[in-house]
């Protein structure tokens, strides 16, 4: 039986429905047009390369990092394929043409010697995290938690890895990854999300500069969380990362992925990609929050997010779980998405997007069921507000071979303004009788009764609006690892009040 | 005798442009219980939501003074803040918003207002213990979403709880007997009951005598297009409960 539920408003296009805005809605665009908090740039030394895409920039990138032949012929080969693309258009986003030629594709903070310990990086980087509230040195001593800190492109430093490697889990930036495990990166490298996979894969394999590459043996549990943070600095640079997680048969990691970029008028280009691979019975989960520079209320300025994320559920009974809170960029493109190929493995997506004032979200996943006993679930909360579009994109695809799959699909919509949009664009290919997929939708606004509920018990409307946010946020916010939690839902009080003065 | 607590001179209210309360007057002192009884569309809940402050409802002319202050010059917050609770006849939903969460921002909102230092948890956790014993709400609540999935006679007793927790001088209980079942009216009634005391009041807005068996007021009006058109002692609500609505509106229409 095709048991396929679906929601009749859910079908195709669901523009922004906000007939009876209340005289509420002044007060929430009010306290949702805050600025941004991190906007801030950091004065270190850089060595940049001059702006311009060809072979022999890829061929200069390869070369300062020092990397073997067969990685500059992945990157030449990308390099040539991204030459015949153009960017992809199908997206609920009105993208301004990017010129390629003029990103310098190569940034790095200036040292002479890879730090060795805290004391060696310089205070300014460390500064720098700190103003974002992503203090190493305490994540070290309170948290447990191992941080590989990425600015602009390379590797600041990573902590724990002793420890780390004392249990054989390998935790280390790419680059060093590439130069010390070369057989593990190559056996992986590009077998999620290949080059030819969309023009800003392509681009990324052509030109990546750093990121990070996990390792968890078989067996093994990883004891703490692993966590990047990404921060773009440099002004008109991209940001390529290439994050590889890998992880054995039986094995646990739960990973973090914190991003921010300081306020600057030009656009930056961010073009990333995630592969992850989880064999037999291992359990990864990922986790973004993501606060970059959205831009100003105008639309001037912001990241172009523009990632591609996959992780290829191989093993039986694997489970990969995907959990982003998006808040900022200008641009968001982005699909964490899950390839369910071992019997009985699990996916999962759980996503909060928040659009204000002029920021283009596009952003959902993709469920793809190869094998039999496979299960997804999908959770999706878009907030929006101000003048901006959010859209959620799903596919859910059952292949004819695989039986007994499921999935259920949650797509919610949060309105607080009559000026934004909310689509959905979900779609669904069962090419099997005996799977059960399920959608559901809703869409709803703060009522005025709300506020004044809260109002009456002494609540302020500002502080309500944060509340009932969090609250319809709520069931995805509790997916996230408890420290990143509390950060997160701070970050939507943030995001959506007026912290102006 | 003791200064008012409220008082209401001359008010005239409506909603979207249509006069609701016409020239309405209402003494309250600290320690009395007033019930409003009247016939459906006399605008007894308007009377209940213009006082907090609904915005659904605009005042025309006229005054409200809650211990000295100009209550309209209030925002919502404020009267909060100042002391006014109304128990909503419809209770609203929050979901995700655990009645914790909820109940924390709205005591911590009142203690900033008053400068006061946030409520550390574990006292905050110890109060909402003691007080939803009161009305006899269990130890889920806390985890609960703000009336989400509530019968009608939680949601109600939520509204008690949080009348306890927040300690009004002045609770307007709007329909509060509305659904519920006897047992839900006697938890109650009991709760407002072990509520009161000499400095604070309560203003019950009920159709029906039913709840004034269980709440004993000290005084009974009879609202009516918009005024009061008769006052008495607890008798007038028998006398209502014998007689029906109908000498009223026929006193008055003649």
């Amino acid at each position: 039986m095709n048991n396929e539920q679906h929601n009749p408003q859910t079908a195709g296009t669901r523009p922004a429905a906000c007939p009876a805005a209340g005289n509420d809605s002044a007060v929430i665009a009010q306290a949702t047009t805050g600025d941004y908090k991190y906007g801030f740039s950091s004065d270190i030394d850089t060595e940049i390369i001059p702006p311009g895409l060809s072979e022999d920039v890829v061929r200069l990138i390869s070369e300062k990092k020092k990397e073997p032949q067969w990685l500059l012929d992945f990157r030449l080969e990308a390099f040539r394929y991204w030459k015949t693309l153009t960017p992809p258009t199908w997206a609920h986003l009105d993208i301004p043409t990017i010129d390629f030629q003029a990103i310098s594709y190569y940034a790095a903070p200036v040292k002479k010697e890879g730090p060795k310990s805290l004391d060696e990086v310089d205070p300014k980087i460390l500064d720098t995290f700190n103003r974002l509230g992503i203090p190493i040195e305490e994540q070290k001593a309170l948290s447990g938690m191992a941080v590989d800190a990425v600015m602009d492109s390379v590797s600041v430093r990573t902590t724990h890895r002793e420890r780390l490697a004392e249990m054989g889990i390998i935790f280390c930036s790419f680059s060093e990854a590439v130069r010390d495990y070369p057989d593990l990166v190559r056996k992986y490298l590009g077998k999620v999300v290949g080059y030819r996979d969309n023009f800003y894969a392509a681009l990324n394999s052509a030109v990546f500069s750093d990121g990070s590459f996990v390792y968890i043996p078989k067996g093994v549990r990883c004891p703490m969380e692993l966590s990047t943070y990404f921060r773009i600095n440099s002004a008109g640079t991209g940001q390529f990362e290439r994050t590889l997680i890998v992880a054995d048969d039986d094995s646990y990691v739960s990973y973090l992925e914190g991003c921010t970029a300081p306020m600057r008028d030009e656009n930056q280009l961010h073009a990333a990609i995630v592969e992850i691979i989880v064999e037999d019975r291992a359990e990864v989960k990922y986790s973004t929050v993501q606060n970059w520079y959205a831009g100003d209320r105008e639309g001037r300025g912001g990241v172009y997010n523009l990632v591609t994320k996959r992780g290829l559920c191989r093993g039986t009974n694997s489970k990969l779980s995907w959990t982003q809170v998006e808040t900022g960029s200008a641009i968001t493109w982005k699909y964490p998405s899950c390839v369910l190929s071992g019997e009985g493995a699990v996916g999962e997506f759980y996503s909060v997007a928040v659009t204000r004032n002029r920021q283009q979200a596009d952003t959902g996943t993709k469920m793809i069921h190869l094998a039999s006993g496979t299960r997804s679930t999908i959770v999706s909360k878009g907030i929006s507000t101000g003048h901006s579009q959010n859209s959620y994109r799903g596919l859910v695809r059952v292949a004819p071979k695989a039986d007994n799959c499921r999935n259920y699909t949650q797509c919610d919509s949060l309105l607080l303004s009559d000026t934004c949009g909310a689509h959905t664009f979900p779609e669904i290919q069962v090419a099997n009788p005996s799977a059960v997929v399920e959608h559901e939708a809703t869409t709803s606004k703060i009522s005025e009764q709300q506020l004044f509920y809260c109002n009456q018990r002494g609540i302020p409307t500002e502080k309500a609006v944060a509340l009932i946010v969090n609250g319809y946020a709520r069931e995805v916010m509790n997916k996230l690892p408890m420290e990143f939690a509390v950060e997160a839902q701070k970050l939507l009080e943030i995001t959506l009040q007026d912290s102006v003065g | 005798m003791k200064e008012a607590l409220l008082k209401v001179e001359n008010l005239r209210a409506g909603i979207d442009g249509k006069e609701i309360l016409r020239g309405l007057n209402l003494t309250v002192h600290p320690g009395e219980v007033h019930a409003i009884m009247g016939p459906n569309g006399s605008g007894k809940s308007t009377f209940g939501g213009v006082l907090a402050g609904d915005p659904r409802f605009s005042v025309e002319s006229g005054s409200a003074t809650f211990h000295g202050t100009d209550l309209f010059g209030l925002s919502p917050e404020d009267r909060s803040h100042e002391g006014l609770f109304l128990s909503f006849q419809y209770p609203v939903e929050i979901p995700g918003v655990t009645m914790v969460n909820f109940m924390r921002a709205a005591v911590n909102a009142k203690r900033k207002y008053f400068g006061q230092e946030p409520m550390g948890a574990a006292d905050f956790l110890k109060m909402m213990r003691q007080k939803r014993a009161i009305v006899e709400l269990d130890n889920k609540l806390a985890s609960r979403s703000v009336n989400e999935g509530f019968s009608g006679g939680e949601k109600k007793r939520n509204e008690i709880f949080q009348m306890a927790v927040l300690e009004p001088r002045l609770a307007i209980l709007d329909e509060t007997d509305s659904g519920l079942d006897i047992d839900a009216l006697r938890i109650v009634a009991a709760g407002v009951n072990a509520l009161k005391t000499n400095d604070n009041a309560t203003i019950v807005i009920t159709h029906y005598q039913r709840l004034l068996d269980y709440i004993k007021p000290d005084f009974v009006h009879i609202l009516y297009k918009g005024q009061i058109v008769h006052s008495g002692g607890p008798e007038l609500a028998l006398e209502l409960e014998e007689k029906g609505y109908d000498w009223i509106k026929q006193q008055h229409q003649s």
